[in-house]
């Protein structure tokens, strides 16, 4: 089962959803704090839940408030790129760059895809703490302080 | 990137002889997180409490000058026992930036000695630049990274130990007068 969850760990990082800081994360678990990144991630998913929401939201109105999409947007890569969401926080980047030239369909193509990412990137990490809690106490990346 | 040496540390016992030369370990540095971000301020207390800090996080910067006492609306919320060492802030804030938090607390005569660190996921020069100039003791690029806490609570316990060895080397002058 450990091997299971090495691998479902590594392929995280080979398909790029999770980059380096997710790793740092990781490093500050200890036995007292054993799923310091599954609260991170969970916390992380309903706090940003309502980000997206308000994002959806000022898509519905137009003509566009670019500001204010991009202010929320900013928001939102903020905290993905706090638990290496690497996928989530490029879309994030494109979206950003797209409110700045202004660019209505760019943000909304971008929006969706960027939601997808999202879903997908939590659905393997549920897969993957779960599997971890199965196997027990293990040791991921933590290095030695 | 300490800016002097003059700062106002930690509440010590008082020394009987001047000669105490023994590790302050037994209090924590204090330090105040303030950040809007759920998520960071969650990992940004973890990896404070890893440095053995002690933590108060807080989501604005009108919240930090409560905290401290400086809010001109609200008294202050009676925690003067609680001394701040360390404040860590976040750039961008609504309401009220780090930049704004950071000069009002450098324009404050009883906080302007608290070391201030800005955190920004933007890696703008001419906005570190300004940080500094007002004060700002460093700038972290977020996403925060348990390096940088260390070497910031490393490089300023330094600094007032050497801080502290000075001004006992002037006591120890003055005892013997």
């Amino acid at each position: 089962m450990r091997r299971q969850l090495q691998t479902m760990r590594k392929s995280l990082f080979d398909q790029g959803y999770l980059d380096e800081q997710f790793v740092q994360l990781e490093e500050l678990q200890d036995d007292a704090n054993p799923n310091f990144v599954e609260e991170v991630v969970t916390l992380y998913y309903r706090d940003s839940g309502r980000i997206i929401l308000n994002i959806e939201q000022a898509l519905e109105r137009k003509p566009f408030d670019f500001n204010k999409l991009d202010a929320y947007m900013h928001q939102f890569k903020g905290s993905s790129s706090s638990i290496g969401a690497k996928k989530v926080k490029a879309e994030s980047t494109l979206f950003r760059e797209y409110c700045r030239s202004r660019n209505g369909e760019g943000c909304m193509r971008t929006f969706q895809q960027l939601k997808k990412e999202y879903a997908t990137l939590r659905r393997k990490l549920e897969a993957y703490f779960q599997l971890a809690r199965q196997a027990g106490p293990v040791e991921t990346a933590c290095r030695p302080k | 990137m300490a800016v002097n040496g003059a700062v106002t540390w930690l509440r010590r016992a008082e020394e009987i002889d001047g000669y105490d030369l023994s590790a302050s370990d037994s209090e924590e540095v204090h330090v105040l997180a303030v950040d809007d971000s759920l998520v960071d301020r969650k990992v940004i207390e973890r990896l404070l409490k890893i440095t053995s800090c002690k933590v108060t996080a807080v989501d604005s910067g009108r919240r930090a000058l409560q905290f401290l006492g400086l809010d001109e609306e609200k008294e202050a919320n009676g925690f003067d026992g609680l001394k701040v060492d360390l404040i860590i802030t976040d750039y961008c804030m609504p309401g009220m930036t780090g930049y704004e938090l950071l000069k009002k607390v450098k324009e404050s005569s009883a906080f302007r000695e608290i070391p201030v660190v800005i955190m920004s996921s933007e890696n703008v020069i001419a906005r570190i630049d300004r940080c500094l100039e007002e004060g700002a003791e460093d700038f972290i690029v977020k996403p925060v990274k348990l390096s940088d806490v260390k070497r910031i609570i490393d490089y300023m316990t330094t600094d007032f130990r050497e801080g502290e060895e000075r001004r006992r080397g002037i006591n120890k002058r003055k005892l013997r007068d």
